[in-house]
C-alpha cells in the first residue's frame, strides 16, 4: 500500500517550547495509524500539525516537511481551507454545532459549494449511513444535535467530517469522553472507515490503539521512539522504552 | 453487535483449529493403514508432512497471541484462546505420534509383519474417533460429550493391554521376532498416547465452557 | 467530646439565624417597595392614563400616553444604537482580540464605563449633542442610554461568546470554514440565547434611568413625534410629578412608577426563564 503521509524531520515550537523534535515517519493509505505515548509526549501536537491547526494561534512555528501525497503541507501560501477539506478532524469531546443534526452535516457541504437541496439531502444521508448513525436518527434529523447522547454526538461529528469526503481523518482521543459501549461503536466505525479513508488516531488508551490500528507510533518527550505495525509494537517492540510503556512499567 | 472484526477473527481461529485437527486425525489413520498394508511410500509421506502440522501449530499460536495482544479478550473469549493454545500443543503431539507410527513402519521395512494387524487398527480407529468427536464437542461447546470421551480412554487402554499381551506371547514363542514385535508394541503405545492427548483436549473443552480446570481421566500409563 | 459537639451546633445555629435575618431584612424592603408601588400605582391606572397627555397644572385628569410613547421611542432607539455596537465589540473581544493588548484596553475602558455615574453620561451627551445642536431631543436621550447600555452588552456578549467551547470553533475551522463564517454561523448560534438575555437585561436597566435623560431628552407635556424635539419619558415625568405640588401629579407618578417597575420585572423574569432554558 502506498504512503499517504510522509513526515520528514518535522520540528515544532510553541513559542520557545520545542514540542516536536525531528519527527520522521510515514503513514499508509487506507490504514489506521495510532499514536500513543504518555501525556505531554507530543502526540496531539503532532496530529494538529497535519491539518495545520496550530496556525490558529500566534507564536507557533513549524520546520521540516509534512508531505501529503507528495505535496508539502508546510509550504508558505498553502490554502488552509482547501487543506482542511482534505484532512478532516474529530476532537476529544464531541463538538456538535448548535444547530440541527442535518445542518451540522450540511455545514461542511455548503462550505464546499454544494447548493442543490437534493444533493445535500442525499450526501447527508450517505454520511450518516457511513457513520452507522442513520438508523438511529433518521426520523429526527431536524432536531438539535445537542439532544443526542455523547456517543451519538461523536458519531455525528465523524459523519460531519466524512460528509465532505476528505482523504484523511484525524482523530484526537475521540472516545475519551465516552462510555465503553459508545467507545466500542466508535471503534467499529473506525474499522469501517478504513475501507475508504486514511485514519490517524491519537489515543491515551493503548488497548484502543491495539484494537483499531494497523500501525502504531510511540511518542515520548516530543520524539518518535518507535513506529511499526501494531502487532509488532504490542507483541515484540524493538525499543525498551516502548516495551516499558506498554507493559505499564512507566508512564 | 459490536467488535465484529474481532469476533470474526475468533471464529476464523476456531476454523483453523478444526483444520489442524483434521490434518492430524487423517495422519493417524493413514499411518496405521500404511503400517497395516506395508505401504512404505505413504509412511514416508506422513513423516515428511508432519512439518506442515508443526507449521500450522505455530501459525495458530501466533494468531492467538496477536488477538490477545491487540484485542484484550475477556471471559469466554479469553478461555477460548487459552484452550486453543493448549489444544494445538496436544494436536501437534498427536501428529508426532502419527509420524512415529510411520517411522515404525519404515523401520520394519520390507519385512513381513509378525502377525496380521487386527486390534491395532481398531485401537487407532477408536482414538481417531475420540479425537473427531472431541473436536466436534469443542465446536458445539458440548461438555457432556467431552466428559464421555474421557471415559472411553479406558477402552483404548484395554486394547493396549490386549495387544501387549498378544505380542509378548508371540515373542516368547519365537524370540526371532522380538525386534519387529517390539516395534508393534511401540506403535500401540503411540496410539495409547494419542487417546491420552484427546482426554487433555476434552479437559480444555470443559474448561472453555465452564471455566473450571478438571482432571477427568488419569491414564494408567 | 459531647460538649465540643454542642458548641459547634450552637455556632451553626447562631450563624444561620444571623444570615437568614439579614436576608429577610433586605427582602422585606424589596417587598415593601413593591407593595407601595402596586397599591398606590393601581389606584392611578385607568383608560385616560394610557390614552391622554398630561392635563395642565392644577387641573385633574389627563394621562401619560405621551411619556409611554417617549420612553418606548427612546428605549428602542437606544437599543438600536447600543446593541449592534456592543455585540460587535463583544465579538471582537471574544473572537479576534482575545488576549491582545487592544482587547484588554477595551475591556478596561468598558469596565470603567459600567461604573460611570449615569448623570455624568447625561452631562457628557448634553455637551456633545444638546448644546452644539441647540436643544434637547429624543435622539440625544437615546444616545445617552445607548452609552449606558454599551458596556453591559459588550461584556455579556463577550462572556456568552466565550462560553462556546473553543473545540467547537476548531471543529468548524477544521472543516475548512473561514473565521468570519465560523463566528456568524456557529459561534453566534451557540451564544444566541445568552446574548438575547444580556440585551434584555441591559434594556431593563436603562429603561429605569432618569438622570441622563434630564440633560438630553428633557421633558414634554404633549405628544411629540419629532425625534429632534424634547420628549417626555416615564422616568423624567415621575421625577417632575413627584416633586410637584399637586396630589393628582403624585397619583400619576405612582402609576408611572408601577408601569416601569412591572415592565422591568417582567423583562427580568422572562430573561431568567430564557437562561434557565439554556441550562436545562
Amino acid at each position: 500500500m502506498k504512503d499517504k503521509f510522509t513526515i520528514k524531520n518535522l520540528n515544532f515550537w510553541y513559542g520557545d517550547k520545542h514540542a516536536l523534535k525531528g519527527i520522521n515517519l510515514s503513514m499508509k493509505e487506507r490504514e489506521v495509524t495510532a499514536l500513543i505515548g504518555p501525556s505531554g509526549c507530543g502526540k496531539t501536537t503532532f496530529l494538529r500539525c497535519m491539518n495545520r491547526m496550530h496556525d490558529l494561534y500566534p507564536g507557533n512555528r513549524y520546520e521540516g516537511e509534512i508531505l501529503l501525497d507528495g505535496k508539502n503541507l508546510l509550504e508558505k501560501g498553502l490554502d488552509l481551507i482547501k487543506l482542511r477539506s482534505r484532512v478532516g478532524m474529530v476532537f476529544q469531546k464531541p463538538t456538535p454545532f448548535p444547530m440541527s443534526m442535518y445542518d451540522n452535516i450540511a455545514f461542511g457541504l455548503k462550505l464546499m459549494g454544494v447548493k442543490s437541496k437534493s444533493e445535500l439531502t442525499s450526501r447527508v444521508e450517505k454520511a450518516l449511513k457511513d457513520s452507522a448513525l442513520w438508523e438511529e436518527i433518521k426520523d429526527r434529523l431536524h432536531e438539535p444535535a445537542l439532544s443526542l447522547s455523547g456517543g451519538q454526538q461523536q458519531r455525528l461529528c465523524i459523519a460531519r467530517a466524512v460528509a465532505v469526503e476528505p482523504d484523511v481523518i484525524l482523530m484526537d482521543e475521540p472516545c475519551s469522553a465516552l462510555d465503553p459501549v459508545a467507545t466500542a461503536k466508535i471503534e467499529d466505525l473506525i474499522t469501517d472507515l478504513k475501507q475508504n479513508y486514511t485514519v490517524v488516531i491519537v489515543t491515551h488508551n493503548m488497548q484502543q490503539a491495539a484494537r483499531v490500528s494497523q500501525y502504531t507510533g510511540f511518542f515520548m518527550l516530543g520524539e518518535v521512539i518507535e513506529f511499526d505495525t501494531t502487532e509488532k509494537i504490542f507483541t515484540a517492540p524493538a525499543n525498551k522504552l516502548t516495551e516499558d510503556y506498554i507493559t505499564g512499567r512507566f508512564g | 453487535m459490536t467488535r465484529e472484526a474481532y469476533h470474526k477473527a475468533l471464529k476464523d481461529l476456531e476454523g483453523e483449529l478444526q483444520q489442524m485437527a483434521v490434518m492430524v486425525g487423517s495422519a493417524v489413520r493413514a499411518s496405521m493403514d500404511a503400517l497395516k498394508n506395508r505401504d512404505l511410500e505413504t509412511s514416508k509421506r506422513i513423516v515428511h508432512d508432519d512439518i506442515q502440522v508443526n507449521r500450522k501449530r505455530f501459525e495458530i499460536e501466533e494468531r492467538c497471541i496477536r488477538i490477545i495482544a491487540t484485542q484484550q479478550p475477556m471471559a469466554v473469549d479469553l478461555r477460548i484462546l487459552a484452550a486453543i493454545i493448549n489444544i494445538i500443543t496436544d494436536l501437534e503431539r498427536i501428529g508426532d505420534h502419527a509420524e512415529g507410527t510411520a517411522k515404525i513402519s519404515l523401520a520394519i521395512g520390507e519385512a513381513p509383519l509378525v502377525k496380521p494387524l487386527v486390534d491395532l487398527p481398531k485401537m487407532a480407529e477408536k482414538a481417531v474417533s475420540m479425537l473427531e468427536r472431541c473436536m466436534k464437542a469443542f465446536l458445539d461447546r458440548d461438555i457432556e460429550t467431552a466428559r464421555q470421551i474421557c471415559n472411553e480412554d479406558d477402552e483404548v487402554d484395554a486394547y493396549y493391554d490386549q495387544i501387549y499381551k498378544d505380542l509378548v506371547l508371540l515373542m516368547i514363542e519365537n524370540p526371532k521376532i522380538i525386534k519387529d514385535a517390539t516395534y508393534l508394541i511401540w506403535a500401540a503405545h503411540n496410539i495409547e498416547r494419542i487417546a491420552d492427548r484427546v482426554t487433555n483436549i476434552a479437559e480444555r473443552v470443559v474448561y472453555m465452557v465452564t471455566g473450571k480446570m478438571e482432571e477427568m481421566n488419569v491414564s494408567k500409563y | 467530646m459531647r460538649l465540643h459537639y454542642q458548641k459547634r451546633k450552637l455556632a451553626n445555629y447562631v450563624a444561620l439565624t444571623v444570615s437568614v435575618g439579614s436576608a429577610a431584612f433586605g427582602i422585606i424592603f424589596l417587598f415593601w417597595i413593591l407593595k407601595d408601588v402596586f397599591t398606590f400605582g393601581f389606584a392611578a391606572l385607568n383608560v385616560d392614563f394610557f390614552t391622554q397627555v398630561s392635563a395642565p397644572p392644577g387641573e385633574s385628569g389627563g394621562g401619560m400616553a405621551h411619556a409611554i410613547l417617549g420612553t418606548l421611542t427612546i428605549t428602542v432607539l437606544a437599543t438600536a444604537f447600543g446593541v449592534p455596537a456592543g455585540i460587535l465589540a463583544g465579538t471582537y473581544l471574544s473572537e479576534y482580540g482575545r488576549k491582545s493588548k487592544t482587547a484588554s484596553v477595551v475591556r478596561f475602558v468598558s469596565d470603567i464605563l459600567v461604573s460611570a455615574p449615569s448623570i455624568v453620561i447625561g452631562v457628557f451627551v448634553y455637551a456633545i449633542l444638546v448644546k452644539p445642536f441647540g436643544g434637547f431631543s429624543a435622539i440625544a436621550g437615546a444616545v445617552a442610554l445607548a452609552i449606558i447600555m454599551l458596556p453591559v452588552v459588550v461584556r455579556t456578549a463577550e462572556e456568552m461568546l466565550k462560553l462556546v467551547p473553543d473545540a467547537t470553533r476548531e471543529a468548524a475551522l477544521a472543516l475548512g470554514a473561514p473565521h468570519w463564517k465560523v463566528t456568524v454561523s456557529v459561534v453566534y448560534r451557540g451564544a444566541l440565547r445568552g446574548i438575547v438575555t444580556g440585551i434584555m437585561l441591559a434594556v431593563a436597566r436603562v429603561s429605569g434611568e432618569t438622570a441622563p435623560l434630564l440633560f438630553t431628552s428633557f421633558n414634554n407635556s404633549f405628544w411629540n413625534f419629532n425625534l429632534t424635539e424634547p420628549t417626555a419619558t416615564l422616568t423624567v415625568t415621575i421625577f417632575n410629578y413627584a416633586m410637584g405640588p399637586y396630589e393628582d401629579w403624585h397619583q400619576m407618578a405612582w402609576g408611572a412608577a408601577l408601569l416601569i417597575t412591572a415592565t422591568v420585572l417582567l423583562v427580568t423574569i422572562i430573561s431568567r426563564i430564557i437562561v434557565r432554558g439554556r441550562a436545562g
